[in-house]
């Protein structure tokens, strides 16, 4: 796997040459695992309750809470139909009552985890998450936390290198 | 039943999780590769039993941790593992920073910096007594697990003015993003209980 390819090299903004490329290549293997979990949460084989295009829109959106343009704009490129509307940061779910618990809970989750209470996981199962939904989602929000601030680390350590 | 834990401790809780875990017994293979079931280890927490109703993320994100946490050369594994209590603290996962907290009480024998951590948890690094290095390092990575990150350029020179080379700098970027992740499983899935 080439490092430079992987969406936090790219994101980061780092190319071949870059004065990071000898540590980076000491952590291929904890960037290719990092490139297989996106796969994992954004491509699944099994998406169980929660569609493709969800996924890419609630990644989206995760994105946008972390401030990341870049980073949003790589989950654009993943939309399908309905992921428009989950991405936009002042739309709330509207009527369905599913998707208005997703995203209520995505974005405390992502915004403030420590406000996250037993009574969270009981509105998503009132909305009709079964348990490996809840698995799903929580994997969803939890690795694109992980992945933005890899990034902004990395955005970092180019800018000092 | 008891009450959740609320405040940090370095004694490990046990989770208690807030949906049901597979069964082992009639988990699936895919199930079973994921939590890397095998004859001689079938001792399995509820932790890695809730996770494996995901299998293809599990999957994934075990050799990631170990990779993250383990991995040889570059940040020492005591200072990975204030990479990981300062996320675990920001988060307020009680679970995380008791067991990262620990492991670095082991590492270290030295129980000082945890408790300053754990004092000050809600005015981090105010008269902590905790060394320039430790303290450079606990700072980016708390302000790194902010959301959004609130890290800068000044934070990671700091971190080289205080002897840090760039390896160790990536990892420690690890390993606070990876609390990113774990914290918002541990803490979102699960209630940190009293051990019996």
């Amino acid at each position: 796997m080439d490092i430079f390819e992987t969406i936090v090299a790219k994101a980061a903004g780092l190319t071949a040459g870059s004065p990071l490329t000898a540590v980076l290549n000491l952590r291929s293997e904890i960037l290719e695992l990092t490139e297989n979990s996106h796969e994992a949460s954004l491509r699944p084989n099994q998406p169980g309750g929660l569609k493709r295009s969800e996924r890419a829109g609630l990644a989206c959106r995760i994105a946008k809470r972390n401030n990341d343009p870049v980073l949003a704009k790589h989950y654009e490129s993943m939309f399908g139909v309905g992921s428009q509307a989950i991405a936009d940061t002042g739309f709330d779910g509207g009527d369905d009552a599913r998707l208005k618990a997703i995203i209520r809970h995505t974005d405390l989750v992502t915004l403030n985890p420590k406000e996250a209470t037993a009574s969270d996981i009981t509105e998503l199962l009132s909305a009709g998450l079964d348990d490996a939904d809840i698995v799903r989602l929580s994997e969803l929000i939890a690795f694109i936390s992980y992945q933005v601030r890899v990034i902004a680390g990395l955005r970092l350590m180019a800018e000092v290198a | 039943m008891s009450e959740p834990i609320k405040y940090f401790t370095t004694t490990v809780p046990f989770w208690q999780p807030r949906v049901t875990p597979v069964e082992l017994e009639n988990a699936t293979e895919e199930q079973l590769e994921a939590m890397k079931v095998t004859v001689s280890n079938t001792k399995i927490g509820e932790y890695t039993l809730v996770l494996a109703l995901d299998p293809e993320t599990l999957k994934q994100r075990t050799p990631l941790f170990n990779g993250i946490m383990y991995s040889r050369g570059g940040l020492s594994r005591a200072e990975t593992e204030l990479g990981a209590v300062a996320a675990s603290v920001v988060n307020r996962c009680i679970y995380c920073a008791a067991v990262h907290a620990n492991r670095y009480n082991e590492l270290t024998k030295d129980e000082t910096v945890m408790d300053s951590i754990f004092a000050s948890s809600e005015n981090t690094g105010e008269d902590s007594g905790i060394d320039p290095r430790q303290m450079a390092l606990l700072d980016f990575a708390t302000k790194l697990s902010k959301c959004p990150s609130e890290a800068t350029k000044a934070d990671v020179e700091r971190l080289m003015e205080n002897g840090l080379g760039v390896g160790e700098v990536l990892d420690l970027v690890l390993s606070a993003s990876l609390f990113g992740w774990a914290n918002r499983l541990m803490h979102v899935l699960g209630d940190p209980l009293p051990q019996d």
